[in-house]
Order: structure tokens, then C-alpha cells, then sequence
């Protein structure tokens, strides 16, 4: 992979002066991983923007150097193959979010509304935008066909009560990137008791979201 | 026994599988919402006699009468909102203009929600990356090969590929062509992917 996007294009250096800057085969893993986490997690995660963009860059630079290279050579169908696999798993990872976003949408715009300041958007600006209008359209829709034409006292839906929230206590695979010692295990039944484990780099596990949500945002652990 | 006609809407969406959209029951949700007019204003009239007069034995009809229009407003909520998701989904399946047999199935206010939604879609879809934008509805399967072999069911008439060459498109012929190319008008039916 890294073969077909190293035409000795100095990628990295053309990002607008990132803090970390990404060699092009560094960026498609960060994708890969965001898309898998993304794809696995029962609720929508930290939006990256910055990556997106950088990838779409990175599609755009290399459509480029497609346009220079001979029809009919070999390395074409290559990069053709590359920029299609790339721009797969890009679109991937956007649905997943979207429908996320769309499954869940009252309580991802409860949470965006208050989240401090400082703390990291789970919406980029465009979905946030994008879901205000789902909610809206959805609202004028559901006065407009039923709820008018009901008693005064039942003309509102509260949509955060009517609408599942993600149920964060479904299980799910994941790989350790990074050990982590004593990771509280609450308890499911009555009969069992809270527990410590630890998690070893490199071992994989099958546990609940909410006990490694966490782990999943810092990157220490990788949902497969 | 009340609330029978709402659960029967629900009971007709259960029996469509798969996400096809049933014809929009107008019939039935104007019978629930007057059944709820029926019983709210047999509730009003009571909580009067019941503040007047003290007649506090009247009470568990008025609370059994309440518990009907919730879940009249419930039945008629999952309803509706069941049909959106499957018309959101058409919207994924089959681009942005629908089949006129699904349209007569859509009742005026869900064309106008289905309208709304493209609209909001195309905007978030433009603004992807800050340029031009991404089209998400495409790329719908991991690529397998760059090519594939594809048969026309209907005429469609001209059809230009990336390197400027133009194919005509007659029902019954076969091309190959870019596989990312032909992806939507397999969706709507025009191509059909031939796998020997």
C-alpha cells in the first residue's frame, strides 16, 4: 500500500502545518482504525474532521498524479484499484456515522448541546447542522400529519423519551494497543461481583462498551 | 375495545417486511384520531362531574381513558415514523428520484419530509473535505475489480466514461465498463452486473 502512494510525493509536507505530521500510509491506517471503531461501537465517537479532510486531500493528490501517468500502463489500474479502496472505506465511515447520527438523533443533539467548552465535538459543524434538520424536518412532519389533529394535552412528542438511546451495554470485540491494568468490570447479574482485570498489548477481548468507552477515545484500545 | 385500529397500523407495517413501503393508511389514522377526540372529550366532560359533584369514583374510567390516547399517540407515532425510516432508506437505494409506484404510496407531507431530507443530505454531502464534496451514496461494497461486465435492460441512450469515450447504451447490450461508473444505474435497474 504504501508502494502505490509514494510516487516520491512529499504528501506530508504539503498538510497545513499539522502538529503531527502524517506520512500518506500513516494517514490511510488512522482511517482504517477510525472507520473500524466507528463501524463497532454502538454510539457515534469523536468527530475527526481533520482527518477527513487530510484524506480527501490525499484522494484529490492522487487523482492528480493519475491524470499524469500514460493510459493503458499498469500502474494506473493500481492506483485506480488504491484511490477506490480509499475512497470505500472514507464513504464507510462517513454512513456509519450519519446513520448514527440519524438513529440517534435527539440524544447526539442533547449531548452536543451540553458538552462544555473545552471538551472535544462529537459532531463536526456540518453534521450538527445536518441534524438540527432532521430533527426539525421530522417534527414539522409529525405535527403536520397526526399530532394537530390531536387533543390539545397530546399535540407534543418528547422526542428524547420516544427515541432508544444507544444501548451502550452491548458487547464488542476489541484488540489492546496499550496495556491498561485494573479496568473495572461492573457486574451484570446480582449474583456476580464488580471485578479488576488486565488488559495486555496485543491480547484481544470480547466485553461490554461501557467498561472500555473510554479506552476506545484515547486510543488504547482498537474495536474489530 | 379501543386502541384495536391503531394497533392494527402497526400490525400492517409488521406484515411488510423488508422495508417496502404499504400505501399511507389515511383511512385508519382518521378513525384513531377521532376515536381520541371521542375519548378526550368523554374525559373532559367527566373530570367536570367529577370536580362538582365529587364524584371521585369516575376517576379510573378518566385514568383508563388517558392510558387509551397514550397509547393511541404511541401507536400512531411508531407509525408513522416506521414509514420514514423506510422512505429514508429509499432514498440510499434508489437515488434521489423515486419510482412513481412508491411515490403513490407516499402520502403529500412524507413527499415533502423525503424532499427536506435530500436536500439535507446534499448539502452535508458537498461539504465534505472543504472542496467538492464526497458522494456517500456511491461506494456502497469494498471494490473487488476495477472493471466488470454488465448487461443494458433498458435504452438509456449515451453514457461517457472517465477517458472521454462514449458508449451507447441499447437494451440487451453487454459492455465492460468502470465498475464505479455503473453503480447507480445498477441500482435503478438501467444495468445489470453479469457475473459468468
Amino acid at each position: 500500500m504504501a508502494d502505490g502512494l509514494s510516487d516520491g510525493s512529499d504528501l506530508s509536507a504539503g498538510e497545513e502545518g499539522q502538529e503531527d505530521v502524517l506520512t500518506p500510509a500513516e494517514l490511510i491506517t488512522k482511517l482504517e482504525e477510525a472507520w473500524l471503531n466507528e463501524k463497532f461501537s454502538p454510539e457515534l465517537l469523536e468527530n475527526k474532521s481533520e482527518l477527513v479532510e487530510c484524506v480527501m486531500e490525499q484522494l484529490t493528490h492522487m487523482e492528480e498524479n493519475l491524470q499524469r501517468v500514460r493510459k493503458g500502463d499498469v500502474k494506473a489500474s493500481v492506483h485506480r484499484m488504491e484511490i477506490d479502496r480509499i475512497r470505500f472505506v472514507l464513504s464507510s465511515y462517513l454512513r456509519s456515522r450519519l446513520q448514527k447520527i440519524e438513529k440517534f438523533f435527539p440524544h447526539v443533539l442533547e449531548k452536543e448541546k451540553s458538552r462544555a467548552d473545552g471538551d472535544p465535538s462529537f459532531l463536526s459543524p456540518e453534521e450538527f447542522a445536518f441534524a438540527k434538520e432532521y430533527l426539525a424536518n421530522t417534527e414539522v412532519y409529525l405535527r403536520a400529519v397526526a399530532l394537530k389533529h390531536m387533543p390539545p394535552n397530546l399535540q407534543n412528542i418528547d422526542m428524547l423519551k420516544a427515541v432508544p438511546e444507544p444501548c451502550l451495554d452491548s458487547f464488542v470485540f476489541l484488540r489492546v494497543k496499550e496495556r491498561q491494568e485494573n479496568i473495572l468490570v461492573e457486574p451484570e447479574t446480582d449474583e456476580q461481583r464488580e471485578y479488576v482485570v488486565d488488559l495486555d498489548e496485543g491480547s484481544q477481548h470480547l466485553m461490554r462498551y461501557r467498561t472500555i468507552a473510554p479506552l476506545v477515545s484515547s486510543g488504547a484500545v482498537q474495536l474489530i | 375495545m379501543f386502541c384495536e385500529k391503531a394497533v392494527e397500523l402497526i400490525r400492517e407495517l409488521h406484515r411488510m417486511g423488508d422495508g417496502q413501503l404499504p400505501a399511507f393508511n389515511e383511512d385508519s389514522i382518521r378513525q384513531v384520531l377521532e376515536e381520541m377526540k371521542a375519548l378526550y372529550e368523554q374525559n373532559q366532560s367527566d373530570v367536570n362531574e367529577a370536580k362538582t359533584e365529587g364524584k371521585s369514583e369516575l376517576i379510573p374510567t378518566i385514568k383508563f381513558r388517558h392510558c387509551c390516547l397514550l397509547r393511541n399517540q404511541r401507536c400512531i407515532a411508531a407509525y408513522l415514523y416506521d414509514r420514514l425510516l423506510r422512505i429514508r432508506a429509499l432514498r440510499w437505494e434508489y437515488g434521489s428520484v423515486l419510482p412513481t409506484t412508491i411515490r403513490f404510496h407516499m402520502c403529500a407531507e412524507e413527499m415533502e419530509w423525503f424532499n427536506q431530507y435530500k436536500k439535507s443530505l446534499a448539502t452535508y454531502m458537498r461539504s465534505i473535505g472543504g472542496e467538492e464534496g464526497l458522494d456517500i451514496t456511491q461506494d456502497m461494497k469494498p471494490p473487488k475489480s476495477l472493471y466488470i461486465e454488465v448487461r443494458c435492460l433498458k435504452d438509456h441512450g449515451e453514457f461517457e466514461i472517465d477517458d472521454g469515450t462514449v458508449i451507447l447504451l441499447k437494451k440487451n447490450s453487454q459492455h465492460f465498463l468502470p465498475r464505479w461508473k455503473c453503480e447507480q444505474l445498477i441500482r435503478q435497474g438501467v444495468l445489470e452486473h453479469v457475473i459468468s
